[in-house]
Order: structure tokens, then C-alpha cells, then sequence
């Protein structure tokens, strides 16, 4: 597998035209690499269904800070993907959320359609789970990127061709000038992840939601768009949120570990710390529930029984409850709250009867100034 | 009528360029542009037709034709092949070729000009319908049913009725622009259904939510991302419109509510030889064959769009 991505490190934020690094469209107060960019407090999402209110997203709070990559894990249906389209405020008509998204600064939660285009794409962009579906069959690559610069930014066509061939060359596109001519059906899945990429940096967001953005891939191209996304975090100091369901992709990509359950951060610490010491249920049978090289051949492995719950009719209690080996009466009728370890104020879970003793080692995660490449740490995957 | 996109079918047949994209693995590789798709003979046999048909038409004013509105011979209902008239002539003894010539200019015409109003009205409206789902949508929607309802003949003949206005007068509008306009008023709210139905479908893909999140406005979604995914659909609509365009123009005919007589459209000829069909039935049929092969060689083409178009979106 030749990709000039791993062999040749990728373009930085320096070889961009200049005025991509500014703010075009809003007045922000600028957010120097390490502070808060993003504060999300007690963020609730509720559809209106016919069968009811399915509530997605059931208070989280937590705040990101610019530089730092926060992994949001949990299975299908735990609201993980709700909850970063809730904070960027792309959400269907029957969607109702309350609490308060402040980004630099700014409250967005109730800011309309009009005012967040201000900050889709120029502040905050996305990457989409499957390249397929997610770019616009019909119109060639170029146009596809060309697209959100014109609307933010006020480019000639050449000026944008010439970042749109920049941004290709910087995400590892080999023939960056023949594949701006191209239609996506004419490229391979990890290529169109490539080409969403480019398109979701052009205007040099500070903020970047990958939603399971490996998950529609081939396992070979997995490891190469990761190790993209977080050389791009890296080199443009973004705070980056990376949405996924599997642990192994977070681990030692992202600085921050939210596990979430039925739309709750169920347990939340440092990505080290998390791995070091699980202490909630849950996380312990996520963990456990992937294969490791070690294990003896034909090994069952530990699947997390029944399903997760039904969004509009919760239990009462702790909601992973009835599926927890752990649980006791009281999970059935106390919800626990998400509430800090008592020997470490940064270790938070929601759990009456945290378990102990499970630890993976899991290497340091990047820092913008360590070398220590992220190539390594693949192989001490969880 | 919905026009949803057939997946079944579409999935069976993968796209030449798509095959060496599925791996994933090549990723320096040059991919191979798609071989282009030959035209069978029956395409070709349907542009040949209506590339005289539309040629003849063009150039009816410079051939060396009769009068299509005066006799032309001493003989009514002279027998195609026996005079000097090739096609014969009809019961008023005018040239059978020329107006055939001449009706197909103008049922062409008014066709044509037809379905661009139906498009460019009908369009933009099932456009709106499909991409706002608030009030605006639900009412034009509602607007497109009612209309719906209404027999299409009736409303033409009516249109027709009220357009044309006192017959005892001299009337406003020349007779071929009544016809494209009650036509075209009719075929609004089909073509605008249709094309709401692929909004929706169009609307609903996740590149639309992709382009949202990098701050494109409505507007610019809607014509930038969400058009020019419909419009392969709507060319192959607009070619079976025209079809059924010249069918309408005929249909209206049978009830005078076409172009004035004596001038010749293909309906005019239809309901003209209707009276000596005892005795020279060909009076009638020649226009019909005209109509037939017409509407057969527009259907034949609009697949053919159809098909080609699909190529591009079965291989995603």
C-alpha cells in the first residue's frame, strides 16, 4: 500500500493561502491553540416521533478545548451521532434541543438556520460517515470544494481552484490536478474520504466533527484516513470531536474519551486515564467485547447481551441495568449521576458500583509538540 | 406517475468505470474513463425520423412545396403515388405532402413551446414543493392535486374557450399561441409533480446535509446540488411530454379547439379526413403514422436518456 500521506508528511497549514486561516464571515474572538473553543452544558435532543419523544440526547456537558481531540464512543443508537449534529445545529424539523452550545464564546443553540451558515464549513465543519453518500454525484470534485469557499470567502475562480489543488495535495491525493476534473463514482472510497476531508478543511475551520468517519471504509484504508484526519488536527490546532464505535479507533487519537449509553456520557476521563482504570460497566464490556491477538484460538468473545434500550421508553434507574452483569436493585430505580472519581476529579462515570482492575495499556496520545507519530501506536491498539 | 429511481434495477448493471474503483486498493492507478455506450439502431432509427421531421419543419418555408391551404389539384381525395401529388391530396384537393409538412411545423411547435412553459413553471414549482417541506411545499403540493383532478381535456378545451374569447370579434392571441398556452397551463402540474418527487428523493441524500454543513444557503442547494441531479430525469420527462404534447394538440383538434382552419396542424388533418375515411382513409392515417412514429421515436430516445444517465448513478 503506497500513500504518500504515511510516507511523506502532509502539507501543513503554512503552504495555505493566508487569509484561510482568518475568520471571514463572523466576528469571533480568536481562540489561541489549548483554550476552551466549545462548551456544551446539560445538551438535551428530543425528536417528536408517532410513537412519542425519542430523546437522543439526554443532558451532556463538556467542554473541548482548541488543539485537543475529544472520542465519543458508544454503540448504534447511543446518541453519538446525534449529539455532534445537535452541537453544530444540523438538525431535522422535529428536533427540539435545550440547553446551551457556546462556541468561542458564543451561544448557537438558538441561533437561526441564517446565522449558523455563518459558522457551517467557516467555523466548524463536518466529515461525514460514508463518502458515497456524501458527496454530490453529479458535479466534479473541484466544484465540490470550490463551493464553501466561494461562499465564505471572497475568491476568484483561479484563487479557489488554486486552494482546491492545495487542499487535495495536503490531504494526500497523488494526481491532484487530474482528480479536481473527476466525478466522485470515478474514485475508490478511500479517495472520496480524502476528497470530504479536503472539502470539510477548505475554509479552515477551527472545529472538526468526524462522524465514524472510517466506519463506510475498508479496513486498509482505515488506519491512513485516521492518521489524516489527526495530522490535519495537529497542524491546524483544531479541536477536532471523533465520533465512533469503536474504542480502537479513539485509542491513542483522541486526548478525551466520552463513552456515551442511551444519550448519557456514561463515563468520561483522559483517553490514558480511561484505559488505565474503566470503572464503568459498560465501558468494561466494550472493551472486552474486542478480539485481542493474544487470546487463544476460537475464543468466544464477550458480546454485550440484549440491546440497548428503546429511546422512547426508558427504564427507570441506571439505564444499561438490565444489561450489566453488576447490577444491583438499586441500579433499577436510581439513575447515577455522572459524577467525579473521588481520587481523581478528571475520571467521571455514572455508576453506583464502578468496577475496578481493567486496564489496557494504551500509549500517550499525540500532543502538538510531541514527535512521537501516531504511525507507532497503531499496533498497541486496545 | 413516480419516477423514483428503480435501485433494483440500477444495482444489477455496474458501471464499466466503477469495477476497479470497488477495491479500493489501487489507489495511484489511473482509472480508465467509461467506455462510451454505442447507440443501438433502433436510437439511430428514431433521431433519423426525427431529424427530418424536425428539419422539414425548420425548412417547410424554402422546399418546393404546394400551398398546403389551396387546391392544388382538380381531383379531391386524389390517391397517394397516382398524381403529381406524392402523398395525394385531400377532400378540399390540397397537397397531402405540404400539409403534412406544414402541420408538423406547427403541431411541433406548439408541442415544444408547450412543455418549456409546462418546465420552466411546472419545474421551478415541484422544485419548491419538493425542497420546502413547511407551508410552502404543502400547499403547492395541494395545488398540484387539485389541478390533477380536473379531466386534462376538459381543462384544455376550456382554457381553449376562454382564451379565444368572442369568435365574433377579432380575437387577441394568433391560434397557435392559445394552444401552447392551454397545453402548457395543463402539463404544469404533471411536470411539476414529478419533478417534486425527485426534490424530495434528491433532497433527502446526505450530500445535501454535507453541503449544509459547509454553510451553503438553500437556494444555493437547491440549484447547485439538488438540480442538476433532477434534470437527467426531467430531459427524459420532456422528451415523453412532447409526445403526449402533439397527442393533446391532436385530441383538442377533434373538438376545434386547435389552430383555426384552414391552417394545417397534424390534428387539423386528423379530424379533417375523420369525414372521407369511406373513402380515402389514407387522409386520415398518413397524420396519424406521422403522430405514431413521432411519439414512438420520442419514447425510444427518452430511454435511452434514461439510461444513460442511470450509469452514473448505479456506479455510486
Amino acid at each position: 500500500m503506497t500513500d504518500p500521506a504515511v510516507t511523506d508528511p502532509p502539507a501543513s497549514a503554512d503552504d495555505l493561502p493566508a487569509d484561510l486561516t482568518q475568520d471571514h464571515d463572523l466576528d469571533l474572538p480568536t481562540v489561541a491553540p489549548g483554550e476552551v473553543l466549545l462548551e456544551v452544558d446539560d445538551l438535551h435532543t428530543t425528536f417528536s416521533s408517532p410513537r412519542g419523544p425519542v430523546r437522543a440526547v439526554r443532558g451532556i456537558s463538556f467542554e473541548l478545548r482548541r488543539g485537543r481531540t475529544l472520542g465519543i464512543v458508544g454503540e448504534s443508537g447511543s446518541g453519538k451521532s446525534v449529539l455532534s449534529r445537535s452541537i453544530m445545529g444540523l438538525m431535522p424539523t422535529n428536533a427540539t434541543r435545550t440547553g446551551s452550545v457556546r462556541f468561542a464564546g458564543n451561544e448557537i443553540l438558538n441561533a437561526s438556520a441564517k446565522e449558523m451558515r455563518g459558522y457551517w464549513g467557516d467555523q466548524m465543519a463536518m466529515v461525514f460517515q460514508d463518502p458515497m453518500t456524501a458527496l454530490n454525484p453529479v458535479l466534479r470534485v473541484e466544484k465540490q470544494i470550490t463551493e464553501s469557499l466561494h461562499e465564505h470567502i471572497d475568491m476568484t475562480k483561479k484563487q479557489a481552484s488554486d486552494t482546491a489543488l492545495t487542499l487535495l495535495e495536503s490531504v494526500g491525493i497523488p494526481e491532484p490536478k487530474r482528480r479536481l476534473r473527476m466525478y466522485p463514482h470515478e474514485m475508490s472510497g478511500g479517495m472520496r474520504q480524502r476528497i470530504m476531508i479536503a472539502i470539510a478543511l477548505a475554509c479552515g475551520p477551527k472545529m472538526l466533527f468526524a462522524d465514524e468517519p472510517t466506519t463506510a471504509l475498508d479496513v486498509t484504508i482505515q488506519a491512513q484516513i485516521l492518521d489524516l484526519l489527526q495530522a490535519m488536527q495537529r497542524d491546524r490546532q483544531m479541536a477536532m470531536i471523533l465520533v465512533t464505535h469503536d474504542l480502537g479507533v479513539v485509542a491513542g487519537r483522541a486526548h478525551d474519551i466520552a463513552v456515551m449509553y442511551a444519550g448519557r456520557v456514561v463515563e468520561q476521563a483522559p483517553a490514558q486515564k480511561l484505559f488505565a482504570n474503566v470503572r464503568h460497566p459498560y465501558t468494561e464490556a466494550l472493551l472486552r467485547s474486542i478480539p485481542k491477538l493474544e487470546m487463544a484460538k476460537h475464543t468466544k468473545l464477550d458480546a454485550i447481551g440484549g440491546r440497548p434500550p428503546d429511546l422512547t421508553n426508558l427504564p427507570e434507574g441506571c439505564k444499561f441495568a438490565p444489561r450489566c452483569p453488576y447490577a444491583q436493585d438499586r441500579c433499577l430505580v436510581d439513575d447515577p449521576e455522572l459524577t467525579p472519581d473521588p481520587d481523581d476529579p478528571t475520571h467521571l462515570y455514572a455508576c453506583h458500583f464502578p468496577v475496578s482492575g481493567v486496564g489496557v495499556a494504551v500509549s500517550a496520545p499525540p500532543t502538538a509538540s510531541g514527535v512521537a507519530s501516531a504511525r507507532s501506536e497503531r499496533e498497541v491498539k486496545a | 406517475m413516480t419516477l423514483l429511481p428503480d435501485t433494483q434495477a440500477l444495482g444489477a448493471e455496474p458501471a464499466p468505470g466503477a469495477a476497479t474503483d470497488a477495491s479500493g486498493t489501487p489507489l495511484a492507478e489511473p482509472v480508465a474513463p467509461a467506455p462510451k455506450k454505442k447507440l443501438g439502431l433502433g436510437a439511430w432509427l428514431a433521431s433519423g425520423w426525427l431529424g427530418l421531421l424536425v428539419g422539414a419543419s425548420i425548412l417547410a418555408p424554402i422546399l418546393p412545396l404546394k400551398d398546403p391551404d389551396a387546391s392544388s389539384t382538380g381531383t379531391p381525395l386524389l390517391a397517394p403515388f397516382s398524381g403529381d401529388l406524392l402523398l395525394g391530396a385531400d377532400g378540399s384537393s390540397r397537397d397531402m405532402l405540404s400539409r403534412l409538412v406544414w402541420g408538423s411545423r406547427t403541431s411541433l411547435l406548439i408541442a415544444l413551446s408547450a412543455i418549456v412553459i409546462a418546465f420552466l413553471i411546472g419545474g421551478l414549482l415541484g422544485l419548491f414543493a419538493g425542497f420546502y417541506r413547511n407551508w410552502i411545499g404543502k400547499v403547492l403540493a395541494g395545488f398540484f392535486d387539485i389541478l390533477l383532478a380536473i379531466p386534462a381535456l376538459v381543462l384544455i378545451l376550456s382554457l381553449v374557450a376562454v382564451l379565444k374569447g368572442d369568435p365574433t370579434k377579432d380575437q387577441g392571441l394568433p391560434g397557435e399561441m392559445i394552444v401552447i398556452i392551454a397545453i402548457g397551463l395543463v402539463s404544469i402540474p404533471l411536470v411539476a409533480r414529478i419533478a417534486r418527487g425527485q426534490t424530495l428523493a434528491w433532497a433527502q441524500r446526505e450530500f445535501v446535509l454535507a453541503a449544509r454543513a459547509q454553510g451553503a444557503s438553500s437556494r444555493r442547494i437547491l440549484f447547485r446540488e439538488i438540480l442538476p441531479n433532477v434534470l437527467p430525469a426531467m430531459a427524459y420527462i420532456a422528451l415523453l411530454g412532447i409526445g403526449i404534447a402533439i397527442v393533446a394538440e391532436s385530441a383538442a383538434a377533434l373538438f376545434g379547439a386547435s389552430v383555426e382552419p384552414p391552417q394545417s396542424t397534424l390534428g387539423n388533418m386528423i379530424e379533417t379526413g375523420r369525414g372521407d375515411m369511406q373513402e380515402a382513409s389514407f387522409v386520415m392515417f398518413f397524420p396519424i403514422i406521422v403522430i405514431f412514429l413521432t411519439v414512438m421515436s420520442l419514447n425510444f430516445l427518452g430511454d435511452v436518456v434514461r439510461d444513460r444517465f442511470d450509469v452514473r448513478e448505479s456506479a455510486l
